[in-house]
């Protein structure tokens, strides 16, 4: 499903993936782990379209596409979906106009018919549910005035409602508590299928719990250093980074 | 025959405008707005006629609601049969100036060009020499209606550039409430210029929301301005939605003139291609304790023009005075341009005032966010463009109006 193969990338001036290889076929679900500053979400970013970082070489084929070439709305279109790690806030624009107009631009492009305002507001209520959200944040604004959990479980929303072939979960985890883990768990085992595949970026162990990857690998200095099963990120959670990333530097 | 006083005014009028001529960039107020297109062009005045014009076609011009507290001017001529009849919910009246000068001229004296300075705005006292008809909408002392009161001011082009002289005169009595509407719309093409004044009173303990939406095409010239005198307690929430026509110029003056009097000024203004778009507003705080707050957006694309001038006056003797200034501007392009400027003339010392202006454009990181989700870019940047005016929309006390403002808005800027 998803092929990178010696792949370079600049954010501004630094480059800061540095010959990445990467294959995830459809049903898996892996996990890229890494300290900081070591490229997972410039990996990320690249993958979705982000204006600002730029692909210098190499090759990233999805379902055997070139997706460099692509727009990042045309990627989500396509299926990808990028859980973001710092959900943006959109004063004006609600949460539930924008999850329609979202969920219409790919119902659009798979040729199946919009849905209109009812019928959406009763998908949207249901999967809020299943991700044990506030209905009441259906109506704010997008992510305005939400706190930590509920931007990571609005993230989750949107990723159900938009049901995307490929999922990538950047930090997620990031600054919840073991009860909105939980939850964002359940959200996202709940779409794991043979047709989709999910790219789960974390720097610690613990989500791993929840989520069980198929691959475990670990991005240091732009570049995977090491791929196994998920005892690899036990491993991890023992050792710390430092015997793996010693060999990049 | 009207009555001598109006015919001395109007005559009065059109002498000072031939002395006056149009305003020329030489004028402090008309630095940045050159109307020498605007006054090279030979205007006919444009005709009430309009069998052409169906319910259904100003249906889809405005929006089909309140059919019946709907009144239409073709040109500034009044179109009864477009119109719904004049006495509305709880004795408010809507009648036409001509009959209201033609039945009742005293009570209009003093009032009509009262509030409109035309020996010193050149547009005041053409209009005041030229007007063909317009408005007196009076809401009884007591009243509270909930239903807005729609005007619609329909230019309709000739085959020769054509041009109207709307006027409106607005008094609430004490203790009334109320919304009004002027829209102002266009119907076939050709070249047009409007030059619209209103004069609102506003009785002890008055409560009136005026939303302005002028939304005209873009052969248009538009020139307004909006006059209130506002007497103790009263209470203004006036909204400036300023859309279409290729120049637009909006004034607005509001002069407190009794103690705990508050003035809510809210404007809208688009530049699109390479229009431009002025906006002066002037707040004069006549007494002591009184407050006002302005709010002012502007949206820039295209090699278009803004401008914001808002004049602030505190008088000698206004302690107390709480005034409250900000204008905030979203450029869209490189080749946009705003002009932004306060100018805030306190002659008092215990009072507050404050302004700020700020030129963004709109969040990247917003936009690659709603990108991400399979926005088109086109279709994001307008989303985020109306949220940016939705501070200023959102503030319209009618929901249906408020939906109209900012589904027009959207459609625009999709448009582009």
């Amino acid at each position: 499903m998803l092929k990178i193969e010696k792949l370079h990338a600049r954010a501004g001036d630094a480059e800061i993936l540095k010959g990445l290889d990467l294959e995830v076929r459809p049903g898996e679900v892996h996990a890229v782990m890494g300290p900081n500053g070591s490229g997972k979400s410039t990996l990320a970013n690249v993958l979705a379209g982000r204006p600002s970082v730029e692909v210098t070489a190499g090759k990233v084929l999805f379902e055997g596409r070139d997706l460099t070439e692509l727009e990042p709305e045309e990627r989500a279109r396509e299926g990808i979906f990028l859980a973001f790690q710092y959900p943006v806030e959109i004063p004006g624009v609600s949460n539930l106009y924008f999850l329609k107009a979202a969920l219409n631009s790919r119902r659009k492009h798979l040729g199946q018919e919009e849905l209109d305002a009812m019928d959406f507001l009763t998908l949207a209520k249901e999967k809020a549910k299943l991700v044990e959200m506030d209905e009441a944040l259906l109506n704010r604004a997008v992510n305005e005035g939400f706190s930590g959990g509920e931007k990571k479980r609005n993230e989750v929303l949107q990723m159900t409602v938009l049901e995307p072939k490929l999922a990538i979960l950047d930090e997620t985890d990031s600054g919840l508590d073991i009860d909105a883990l939980r939850v964002v768990a359940r959200g996202v085992n709940a779409l794991r299928a043979p047709d989709r595949a999910m790219l789960v970026i974390t720097h610690y162990q613990r989500l791993l719990d929840y989520i069980v990857p198929d691959v475990v690998h670990v991005l240091a200095g732009g570049r995977i250093v090491r791929s196994g099963g998920k005892e690899l990120a036990q491993e991890l959670e023992e050792k710390g980074y430092g015997w793996l990333t010693e060999d990049a530097a | 025959m009207s009555a001598a006083w109006l015919q001395e005014l109007r005559r009065e009028a059109a002498a000072r405008f031939e002395e006056l001529g149009y305003p020329t960039t030489r004028l402090e107020d008309w630095r940045y707005t050159n109307v020498g297109a605007l006054a090279k062009t030979d205007w006919v005045s444009g005709e009430g006629r309009h069998d052409d014009v169906t319910p259904a076609d100003l249906e889809h011009l405005t929006f089909p609601v309140f059919a019946c507290s709907l009144f239409v001017f073709v040109n500034g001529h009044f179109a009864g049969d477009l119109s719904s009849p004049r006495a509305l919910a709880g004795g408010v009246e809507v009648t036409t100036l001509s009959d209201a000068l033609r039945d009742d001229p005293e009570g209009l004296r003093g009032r009509l060009g009262g509030l409109a300075d035309s020996k010193r705005r050149a547009f005041a006292a053409q209009n005041l020499a030229c007007f063909e008809d317009g408005a007196v909408v009076r809401i009884p002392a007591g009243v509270e209606i909930e239903q807005p009161i729609h005007l619609v001011f329909l230019s309709k082009p000739g085959a020769a550039p054509t041009d109207s002289h709307p006027r409106v005169l607005v008094v609430a009595e004490s203790g009334s409430r109320a919304t009004l509407i002027e829209d102002y719309v266009t119907f076939g093409e050709g070249e047009f210029f409007t030059n619209a004044v209103t004069e609102i009173f506003l009785e002890p303990n008055a409560d009136l929301e005026h939303v302005r939406f002028q939304r005209e095409s873009a052969r248009g010239y538009h020139v307004s301005s909006l006059h209130v005198r506002q007497e103790r307690d009263s209470r203004l929430a006036a909204h400036s939605i300023s859309l279409g026509a290729t120049l637009a110029r909006n004034d607005v003056e509001a002069t407190l003139v009794g103690e705990g009097a508050h003035a809510d000024l809210y404007g809208l203004f688009l530049g699109t291609g390479r229009r431009l778009v002025d906006n002066h507003t002037t707040l004069d705080h006549a007494v002591p304790h009184t407050t006002s707050q302005e709010l002012y957006k502007g949206i820039l694309g295209g090699r278009s023009r803004g401008i914001f001038h808002g004049r602030v006056i505190v008088r000698p003797d206004a302690q107390k005075t709480d005034a409250r200034q900000s204008s905030k501007n979203l450029l869209l392009s490189s080749g946009a341009e705003i002009d932004t400027k306060p100018q805030l003339e306190i002659h008092a010392d215990d009072v507050k005032c404050s302004h700020g202006s700020t030129i963004g454009q709109l969040d990247e990181d917003a936009l690659f966010y709603l990108r991400s989700r399979g926005i088109e870019e086109e279709q994001a940047r307008a989303l985020l463009t109306r949220a940016f005016a939705s501070e200023v929309t959102d503030a319209i006390r009618s929901d249906v109006l408020r939906q109209r403002v900012q589904d027009q808005l959207l459609e625009i800027l999709e448009s582009e």
